[in-house]
Parts: structure tokens; sequence; C-alpha cells
């Protein structure tokens, strides 16, 4: 770590020369704090040298004015109140820099955020930018030089989720020459775009576009792609994460197994009899199977739960023997957990569909021809369970069909939020359905939401296509007939909106268009990586328009549906911003830390060890020799958790040690 | 034979605990009395206050006050020893940090009067009289000292220069504070006279206390036969020791009793109690809500255990006033 220069030091311990710079941020601040009033109060706070205000303090002119400032009135210390500093530290602390000043010797108020963005009432608001500015003043004269850590960047990444968002980012890297490792907790990749026939709008084939890239993923010479895993542990910090990944044993050795299906056709059960997961459950699979046709890897894999060899241990076996000389299938086989270090971490583990049982008025579950819109996707999938025939559950095919868009999206109920993706989808599928079988298609829709390329367009489309388009959230799908028309079939109730009545519409078949979820784990993964979640449980980004694809943790990225709802489109366009950030990291070479971190001093600590085990980085040490504790200022990401910890008050924090904390305090208490 | 440095003692609100200390020093005391003149010592010699106030300012080098300041009597004499005084030293938990009789300050006058004079079942006060600062009999009239809502530290007080720490300070701790403050070279202002570092790093057990405690139940030592080797947190028993000054040789726990935190925080800790509270909460081994609920509520009597000794010291302070006694407390300043 690169020392601070003792001039540095001591003209921090000189009396306090303080400048104090109030922004307007055009009318943001200025238009309900009285700057103006501010700028007088705060140069008459002891300590305080200059105090002036300007339009924009972060525009060059306002960044110049400071700078000349230090120099002309030899300042040693510079509180700038304006917006958040997650906006604008960095900058104001490279104006110190330039003027030679260590740039820790700033304090930032932050009058926007916390003042003029919530406060309605001039008066008020001047007077809490005024009790802000008094606590950095008292704060800012404890300040110290402080230095920022430069630490290395392993340039290896894990890219955790194998969809589309995954696939992508781990190909992007991969061909820039870095060594990923993708971990998917499926026996296979591909993710929810495996499962779809076509997508919106051009009504490309999904298997044709994805397929390949699946394909190239599994043959990467630089990627390691390890299915039927999940991440378990992460440790370490920017640039240096090590990382477990559990195994799980599919009963197969994945390098002898060479995806030739001989076993399945082999096993002891002639007919499937398990539910398929690939598929929704919509057919059946036997105990030894490939997911479906275009797996990659091409390994098959071993229900556990359903082979008999498991079950009874009496199995013949046929499986073993239709392998044959290969040997690939091992019963005995167990979860292995490999170590593993990198650099950067992509987070693209996606989504889940709305589960409409939720929603019992809809009738999921209960009606047997009530599908879900991912149920249908399989249907038409030319590859699916029926080889892309739209039949209904006894066979035969639907004369009408009616799509209800918003199942656990835009619903106070459920789901508040749109997910974006259901009212583009639905028209894809009001299409195929159209197409395939000629049926009567009806939209159920509250608001009809298709920005995107092309998108708008295929709305149109689909109006001249013929398909019913009604305005109006569907109440109830009942069997209850009231009219020879109705009898044995779906009857769909629903509020028409424009035509301003109850309509009763029969049907044969219904699609409840589902929203899209976090997944269940959503809140395991969040810990696990350290990252935070949205109320709703998306990742959350680090900013939503500047760091899209950043998180609050350095050097950990996400991308996908694991962020918000997405379609591919956008999926793909984050995989890619995911893995230029990784890089831009990587190239770089190293990173520099904040300076935030812990420390104990030697001669304080009574060594009682109750800050060892809080430590969430693992950074704390007990020195059995000298029965203290000692922090490795490497691995202290800065949390504070042992500093509030300590019982005795021995560990302290860069930047945050108590004097300041309580100057600050007790510079808001202050009442003028 | 040049003049002996004057030293004076005073007893405020406490239980004589720390007057017994200054005996405790055994044979040292001798040594004592014959480095100091001792001029003001109420318990042991008699002197009275009119000899104190009769005394130039600045006349006794050092005055050792030992209690909290609960009446408007003790106050007046910390002030009177204050003046008197080059250095004013606070001797003891009560005078350091308001010590036990500052758990009063979970009530107020009133209800403490009350408690006593008229609900207490020992009492016999068929006329309710309550204790007056003004007394008319007779054609004479007293004024008498007048006990406050709030109790204080000395240095609530006045100004204080140095505090010698514990309930009692032992022999050792007032020993060495009494040659430091005769000596050449004075501490700054303000400095506790003990080690500033947490009792564990004087503990006999320190060594036996796992780096990963994880406390399921607290428990009270007559609730277990204490093992007299372990760390006695690692026991479930509520030690304080981790956040409670050093300097007293870890007595209570050689004792197999557990530290009970009277020599209060280090110098870096505004709040014992909360400190340890912090330190300790973490240890707790529940996750789900309930399961925290159910270990924290093993702990006895909360503010009486983290704030034994330091409640009036504390950010707490005391027990929020209502506004009348609130008027009347700032009325009275």
């Amino acid at each position: 770590m690169p020392e601070i220069p003792s001039s540095a030091i001591e003209s921090s311990r000189e009396r306090p020369r303080i400048g104090v710079y109030v922004c307007h941020c055009g009318t943001n601040i200025a238009g309900i704090v009285d700057v103006r009033a501010i700028v007088e109060f705060a140069a008459k706070l002891p300590g305080v040298v200059v105090s002036r205000d300007y339009k924009y303090m972060c525009s060059d002119p306002g960044q110049a004015l400071i700078q000349q400032d230090i120099a002309e009135h030899h300042l040693n210390r510079v509180i700038v109140a304006s917006c958040s500093p997650l906006l604008h530290e960095a900058t104001f602390r490279r104006v110190l820099s330039r003027a030679g000043l260590n740039a820790f010797l700033l304090q930032m108020v932050n009058i926007r955020e916390h003042v003029s963005w919530v406060h309605l009432n001039q008066r008020e608001a001047t007077e809490k930018t005024k009790d802000l500015v008094r606590a950095a003043v008292r704060r800012v004269s404890l300040h110290k030089p402080l230095q920022k850590r430069r630490v290395s960047i392993n340039p290896h990444v894990l890219v955790v989720g194998g969809g589309i968002a995954g696939i992508h980012a781990a190909l992007t890297l991969a061909e820039a020459g870095k060594q990923v490792y993708l971990v998917e907790r499926e026996p296979t990749i591909g993710g929810h775009m495996a499962k779809f026939d076509k997508t919106f709008p051009t009504l490309d084939c999904a298997a044709c576009i994805l397929t390949p890239k699946m394909t190239a993923v599994g043959s990467h010479p630089r990627i390691h792609l390890w299915t039927y895993s999940e991440v378990v542990r992460v440790e370490g910090y920017v640039g240096n994460y090590k990382v477990k990944v559990r195994r799980k044993p599919r009963y197969v050795i994945e390098d002898l197994c060479l995806g030739c299906q001989e076993c399945v056709t082999a096993c002891v059960y002639k007919e499937a009899k398990n539910p398929d997961e690939f598929n929704l459950g919509l057919s059946k699979r036997k105990p030894v199977y490939l997911p479906f046709p275009q797996a990659v890897p091409q390994k098959v894999v071993i229900d556990p739960q359903t082979c008999i060899q498991f079950k009874s241990g009496k199995c013949k076996k046929t499986c073993v023997e239709a392998c044959g000389d290969r040997k690939a299938i091992d019963f005995t086989q167990k979860e292995t957990i490999e170590d593993i270090e990198v650099g950067t971490i992509i987070l693209a583990t996606g989504f889940k569909t709305f589960d409409p049982v939720r929603n019992p008025y809809y009738g999921y579950g209960r009606y047997a021809n009530v599908y879900t819109s991912l149920e249908v996707e399989r249907l038409i999938n030319a590859s699916g369970p029926t080889a892309g025939e739209i039949v209904l559950r006894d066979g035969g095919q639907p004369k009408a069909v009616g799509i209800i868009h918003c199942v656990g999206s835009r619903d106070a109920n459920t789901n508040r939020w749109c997910s974006k993706v259901c009212c583009m989808y639905s028209l894809k599928l009001a299409h195929l359905i159209k197409e395939r079988t000629g049926a009567e298609v009806y939209n159920f829709y509250i608001d009809m939401r298709t920005p995107g390329k092309g998108y708008e367009e295929f709305y149109d489309r689909l109006l001249d296509e013929g398909v019913h388009f009604v305005r109006g959230r569907v109440a109830e799908v009942s069997d209850w007939a009231t009219h020879p028309s109705e009898k044995g079939r779906l009857v769909i109730r629903v509020e028409d909106t424009l035509a301003a009545f109850v309509r009763r519409i029969p049907v044969d078949m219904v699609v409840l268009s589902v929203g899209m979820e976090p997944q269940p784990d959503a809140q395991d993964v969040r810990r696990l990586f350290n990252i935070s979640c949205s109320t709703e449980g998306w990742f959350l980004e680090r900013h939503p328009k500047l760091a899209p694809v950043s998180t609050f943790t350095e050097g950990v990225y996400i991308a996908g549906a694991c962020q918000g709802p997405k379609d591919i489109p956008d999926s793909v366009a984050q995989a890619g911003a995911a893995a230029a950030e990784a890089m831009a990291l990587i190239d770089a070479q190293f990173v520099e830390l904040e300076p935030y971190t812990a420390f104990i001093s030697e001669d304080q600590c009574s060594g009682c060890k109750t800050c060892i085990p809080l430590c969430p980085y693992q950074a704390i040490s007990y020195m059995e020799e000298k029965k203290k504790a000692a922090i490795n200022e490497v691995l202290c990401k800065g949390c504070g958790t042992c500093v509030a910890g300590c019982p005795s008050g021995s560990i302290q924090q860069n930047f945050f040690e108590d004097e300041e904390i309580f100057e600050e305090i007790e510079g808001v208490l202050a009442y003028a | 034979m040049p003049e002996k440095p004057k030293v004076a003692f005073y007893w405020c609100a406490s239980c004589g605990g720390c007057e017994e200390a200054v005996v405790d020093l055994a044979e040292a005391i001798l040594d004592v009395i014959a480095a100091v003149d001792i001029v003001f010592w109420p318990v042991a010699l008699d002197f009275k206050r009119k000899d104190v106030e009769a005394m130039p300012e600045g006349s006794i080098l050092v005055s050792f006050v030992n209690g909290a300041i609960r009446t408007s009597e003790q106050a007046e004499m910390a002030h009177l020893l204050r003046s008197k005084s080059k250095l004013l030293v606070a001797l003891g938990a009560c005078a350091h940090l308001g010590g036990i009789p500052g758990l009063a300050n979970l009530f107020d006058r009133e209800s403490i009067l009350k408690a006593v004079y008229l609900e207490a079942p020992s009492t016999v006060n068929p006329e309710g009289s309550l204790p007056t600062t003004h007394h008319k009999d007779d054609g004479h009239s007293v004024e008498l000292p007048g006990f406050y809502n709030t109790v204080q530290a000395l240095n609530q007080v006045v100004e204080v220069d140095y505090s010698v720490p514990g309930c009692p300070p032992t022999p050792r701790i007032f020993r060495t504070a009494l040659q430091t403050l005769l000596g050449d070279e004075l501490p700054a202002k303000g400095t506790v006279l003990a080690p500033d570092c947490a009792l564990c790093d004087e503990c006999p057990r320190k060594d036996s206390k796992p780096e990963q405690l994880s406390i399921v139940e607290f428990k009270r030592p007559q609730q277990l036969l204490i093992d007299e080797q372990k760390c006695l947190l690692a026991q479930g028993l509520l030690c304080m020791g981790p956040a409670t000054r050093a300097g007293c040789e870890a007595l209570c726990v050689r004792g197999n009793m557990p530290c009970s935190g009277c020599c209060g925080p280090t110098s870096r800790v505004k709040d014992q109690g909360a400190k340890i509270l912090s330190s300790l909460a973490s240890l707790v081994a529940g996750k789900e809500a309930a399961e925290i609920d159910r270990i924290l509520a093993t702990i006895p009597d909360p503010v009486g255990t983290f704030y034994r000794y330091s409640l009036p010291a504390s950010l707490l302070h005391r027990k929020q006033l209502d506004r009348a006694s609130l008027h009347e407390a700032a009325a009275s300043k």
C-alpha cells in the first residue's frame, strides 16, 4: 500500500482552513434551499475561511473555483454541499488531488436528495441544510489524509446461470480471451429461451438462434461449463474471489458419456412415466434422460428419485449394459466441491414465471384446458410434447382460444409491476395459434404495451390478421354455461371497457399470460454474493441509469431477467454490457479500493475475540502469540460491523472514526 | 521540613466502600500518611465544613471525592472542594460514572420518595410526611439538603481532573493512582487512572474463550456449577469483562463470578452498556426472531446488568422525565 506523504499528514494537523461550496444544481437545489443564506451561515462557522455558491459546482468552472481557492486561501479542508456523494464525490476528490490536497479531506453534504428533493417548505429546507453543513464543518476538521488501496484483478470470470444472458456473457468473455466458469443449476444450459418456439417480433425460430450459441459454449476451449452445479460459497473481494461450486452427481460420468441415449432406450422402464420438467409436465420422461434433444452438454442424467436402482438396488441395470465399454454410468457418483478463483462475477440467474394457482378465479389447475403461456410455448414448439400441434388435453383441437394478459402482473393482489414481455409474447402466441389451428383467438388486455423495435408493427399486423382484442381485465374463467353454446366449454367473463358492457366469451382453451417473478431463492443468492435486492426481489443495480449492470459489490455484475423483467434482446444487451464491465476491470489489471478499512490498535485490544466471528469477509484473525486480534486490510471491506461490535472500542474505521461520527451528530443537533 | 502535600477525602452518594478501600491499603496507609497531610476526611477525622471553607483557594493538592451527586448538599461540597483543590479526583464507580445509586435514574424523585416514605411495607408514616427542604418547628426554621430528580456522576457537576475506577477501587488501583498523582508527571486531564484495555486482557481464563462464541441461553451464577477454568461467557454467564476496563486483575472472575462492569468502559467507549449489548447481540445463536427473543429474555434485568455502574454517565443518562418533572428539573438548574 502506498504511503501517505508526511507533508500531507502534517498539513492535516494544522488548524483547519475550510472552504464551503454550495451548489445550486440549476434550480434543483436553489429552487427550495436559500443558497445565499447557507453561504452566509457557513462563513461564520468556526474554521471556515471561504464560503461560496455556484450554479453548477460539478462543472469545469465550478471545479476551477474550488481549486483556485485551495491555492489562494491555503485551504486544508473542503466541503461541497450539492448532490449525493454517489454521484460526484469522485469528481470533487479529484479537484482536491489536483490542488495538492489529500482527496479524503473532503466532505460532501447531500442537500439535493436529502433536502431539496424531499422538502416543500423553503424555510425548513434551508434550516435543515444549515444543520447538515454545520455537521460537515465539525466533522471535516477531524478528517485525516487517507490513501486508496490497489489490488490486482484475477482475469478469470464466473458466470452464474446458463440462460441466454449467461450464455451470451460467457461467450463474449471467452471470445475476448478470458477464462470463464459457467455454472448452471439444471442439467443443461438454455434457460427459458430453449423452451420457446418462435421469438417476437421477427418470428425467428428460438432454437435456430439459441442452439448454435449453446453448442459454442459447450465446445469453447476457454469456457468451463459446469451444469447441474450450484455456487455454495463466495469469499474474497473484487478481483480476488474464492468460490466453491457444488457439482451435483448426475450418476453419469460426463467425460465418458457420448449422448447416444442408448441407455435411455434400454432402461427397464419401457414407457416413460415421470413428468418431464423441460416440458412442464406435459410429457413423460424416464429416470435416465436427456433434458431435451438439443441439450448442452449432450450428457444424460439419472434421477435418483425415480430410478429403480436407487430406490431398491435391485434393478437389472440394462442401461449399464447398453452403455457397455463406455462405462459412463456410475451409480456411486458423489457430489463434489470445486474451488475456483475468479476476479469478477456475472449473475444471470433469470426469473420464474408467476404461478397462476394464486389467481384461483382463472381456474388454472381446476380446468384441464387452462394453460400457462409457457406450457403453450411447449405445445407450439416443434420439438415439444405434441411436436408442435396445438391440442387440448383430450386430444381435440380448440376452435376458440382466449389469451388473458397480465396474470400476476400489474395486479395489486399479486405483483404490481408490468412484466414487460407478456403483451408481445401473447401477440406472438395469438399469431401462432391462429396460424396453426385457424381458431378464433381473443386477447384480453388492460393496455397494449408494445414499445420496442418492430413491436408496434407486429401488433398492427395482428390487428389485420383478425385476432380479437378485448380491453378489460378478465373477472373469471368458469365452466358454468348459461346458454347452450357455452356447454362443455370455458367461459371468460370480462368487462369490455371500450364497449362498456360485460361479455361472456366461450372458448375451448385459455392461455394465461403469466408474468415474471424473481427466482424463489433470489434472497439466498443475494446473500451469497453480497448484493442487494429491490423490494420486489429483483437484484438491485448500482444505479438505474448510469450503472445498470453493476451492483453495490465491486466486481459483481448482473444481467438479464434477474435484474427485472426483460425480453431476449434486452437480456443479451445487458449480458454484453456486464461482460464489457468485467473486461474493463480485468484489462485495467488492478482496482483502487476505498481506504475505509477498520484497524485494531494492538495495545488497546484485550483479545476478547468478539470481533472474529462477526467479520463477513473473514478478515479478522486471532494472533495466538500476542493474544490479540488483527485485521487483514486487504480482505476488509469497511462494513464497520466489527467496529460496532468491539466491546472495548478498540477497533476504529478510517473515515468513520467515533470522533468524526460524534462530531457530525453533535453538529446536526446543535441548533443555531 | 518542607510542607507535605495536603489531601482531602469526601463521601457523597455511596455505600462507604470507597472509604474502606482507602483503609484497605493496610500498612501502606502509613506510607500515605507519611507522604501527605490529610486535611479533611469526615469519615475518620474530625473536620467540619467550615474548616474547609476557611482554607485558601487551591491549597489542597488532591481531593478524593467518592459517591455520586444525589443531593444539593453533595453538589455544594463538590463545588467547595473543587475550589479549594488543585486536583479533584473521582474515587470509585459512583463518582466516576454514577454507580449503583445511579440506577435510581430509572425513576424520578416523586416516585422514589413515594416508594420509600409511603409505600414500603416496613414504613409507618400515618401522616404521610415527605422529606422537605424547609422545616419550621417551634419558631425555628431549618434548611435541609434537596433531593435531586437525577443522580449525576461527579464530572457532570464539577470539573474533575482524574477518575479512579472500581466498586470499590482495589488497593492496587488506588495505590497506583496515588503514586501517579504524587509523582512528577501527571497524565492528561480526564484520564481514568487504570489500564485502558478491557478486562479480558488480564483475565486468567482468556485462553479458554472460543473464537466462535454462540450463546443459546444466558445463565445466572446460581443456575449452574461454574467451571473454574473456562471463560464465563462461554458458559453462558453474562460477564461484562469484554466491555470493562482492566486493572482489578479480574478479582471477581478469580472468585468464580462474572465481571459486573464496575471499572466502567475504556476511554474509547461512551456507553458501556450499549457496547456490551452490541457485542453480545452478535453472539446470540438464534436465527429466527422468536428464538432470538427467547435467548434475550434470559438476560436478567438488562439495564441493571449492562448499566449497573454507568447509567448516569451513559448516553441513556436516565429514564425520560415526564413534562412536569422536566420543567422542574430545568427550574432547579
